[in-house]
């Protein structure tokens, strides 16, 4: 392998252009130097700090600290889906579900690909275990909110049509049955463009990594093609499991429509 | 037949009321008294306490969806589910019919409901509870947007429904309308029910 290193002088060059970007922004009074500098600050003191816990994480390869940094991200990502809903269900639940759907979608999809595709030794190898588990995670937590988006704003706006079926006697998932395929739609749609466009619009990141520390460029692109199916298998398996319970959630036993359990719309 | 002690939910007083078999109820009342409040409680639409019960069945013992196709609410403004007006009918053979003697046309299930007026909502919209052959009917201003001539027919059909034995309980603003169609009427004000002593008092109290 012809890995480069990088020095920090390197970096310090790099930075530079967005030094240049915020002078500009200065000059210019579109006053987004401040927020450049504070992202940008951010960026490095978030993923130094990543850096440093993943190299603890390498040395020791323990099942539990590995697990442990497992469940943070899933809480993390938990909190990101939360936080993009506009309308939210009420108490526990708001966080509940999108968490759920996230830990029970992640934990099948990435222990599946470490025992039967990537046989890491352990295969509970932090260093397979976490970026792979990133990589899904970020992709399920983004079809879950837009799943758990669409199906509550459904909910909202197509409150007479599903009570209108209610009323004459339909069962509440036969109810619901249209703004569950909506939402599940939304949920999927960008992980189907992103795997049609990928290669010809833009070369995905971690295959470009790998290409720069050094892979063959079929090797690094099998490994893509492997993190998209799982992917497409995280994000369909979580957003189903979401956009379901949610839909759950948002009737009863009685078979009602209980917009209730919704807090108001949130301005974001 | 249809039995309610100490129905209540919020925005509505407990409820005590009898509809009986063949016997039209109207109710009447200020726009936001509670009159939908308490048909969507008897249809078991919103969560709500106390007994409802049907031909000495209660209502907890009945699964809800099968309660609903015989206790049938009709909101003011009904919903619509599909894009076509017979997406709503699974089967069209029998809904024409009923629809003809509404005053409208069969073809009116290839129309689209977005191109629909209020009154043939409405009709629609009745014509769809109907079908099922409820044994209750809760029917929120069921001719508000017809004219005279479609109002009429709407009562003729809702006539031979009582006669068949089914019991209405309609929401009305029309005070004749409810000297016609009802044998006991009840005034709702500030989710409150109170039973007005004869039809004589209906125009007086609307």
């Amino acid at each position: 392998m012809n890995f480069i290193a990088l020095s920090y002088w390197d970096i310090g060059l790099a930075s530079l252009l967005l030094v240049f970007n915020a002078g500009l922004s200065w000059r210019l009074r579109l006053g987004l130097e401040k927020r450049l500098v504070v992202a940008g600050t951010r960026m490095v003191v978030q993923l130094t700090l990543v850096g440093l816990v993943l190299k603890a994480l390498f040395a020791v390869t323990s099942p539990l600290f590995t697990g442990f940094a497992a469940v943070v991200m899933v809480l993390f990502a938990g909190r990101e889906a939360m936080a993009r809903q506009e309308r939210r269900f009420e108490g526990f639940w708001s966080y509940g579900i999108g968490t759920g759907s996230m830990m029970a979608a992640g934990t099948i999809v990435t222990v599946f690909a470490l025992t039967t595709q990537i046989h890491a030794d352990p295969w509970y190898d932090p260093r397979f275990t976490i970026p792979i588990l990133g990589m899904i995670l970020g992709n399920t937590m983004n079809g879950v909110s837009l799943g758990l988006d669409r199906l509550v704003s459904g909910a909202h706006q197509q409150r007479p049509a599903i009570e209108a079926q209610l009323m004459l006697g339909a069962e509440a998932p036969e109810a619901m049955r249209g703004i569950i395929r909506d939402a599940m739609r939304a949920a999927l749609i960008p992980t189907i463009n992103s795997m049609s466009a990928t290669g010809l619009v833009a070369l995905p990141g971690m295959m470009t990594g790998q290409i720069l520390a050094g892979v063959e460029p079929v090797e690094a692109v099998k490994y893509q093609i492997l993190i998209m199916f799982l992917i497409g298998g995280g994000t369909g398996l979580g957003s189903f499991a979401a956009v379901l319970s949610g839909a759950r959630r948002l009737t009863d036993s009685r078979h009602r429509l209980r917009l209730d359990r919704l807090t108001p719309k949130t301005d974001s | 037949m249809l039995k309610i002690r100490h129905l209540t939910r919020p925005g509505l007083e407990p409820v005590d009321l009898e509809l009986a078999e063949g016997q039209c109820t109207a109710l009447s009342g200020p726009s936001g008294a509670g009159k939908s409040i308490l048909m969507r409680a008897i249809a078991d639409l919103d969560p709500n306490e106390g007994e409802v019960s049907l031909n000495g069945r209660s209502r907890e013992s009945i699964p809800a969806p099968s309660w609903r196709r015989q206790v049938v609410y009709v909101p003011a403004e009904a919903g619509w589910w599909a894009d076509r007006v017979g997406g709503h009918f699974p089967d069209p053979d029998i809904a024409a019919p009923l629809m003809m003697r509404l005053g409208l046309s069969a073809e009116a299930l290839e129309w689209e409901v977005a191109r629909l007026s209020t009154g043939e909502k409405q009709r629609l919209a009745l014509t769809r509870a109907l079908l099922a052959s409820p044994q209750v009917l809760l029917l929120d201003e069921p001719t508000s947007g017809l004219d005279p001539d479609a109002a009429a027919k709407v009562e003729t059909m809702l006539h031979e429904r009582l006669a068949d034995g089914a019991a209405i309980m309609l929401v009305t603003h029309d005070t004749k309308q409810a000297q016609r169609m009802a044998s006991k009427h009840l005034r709702m004000e500030a989710g409150a029910l109170t039973p007005l002593p004869g039809p004589g008092d209906v125009q007086g109290a609307g």
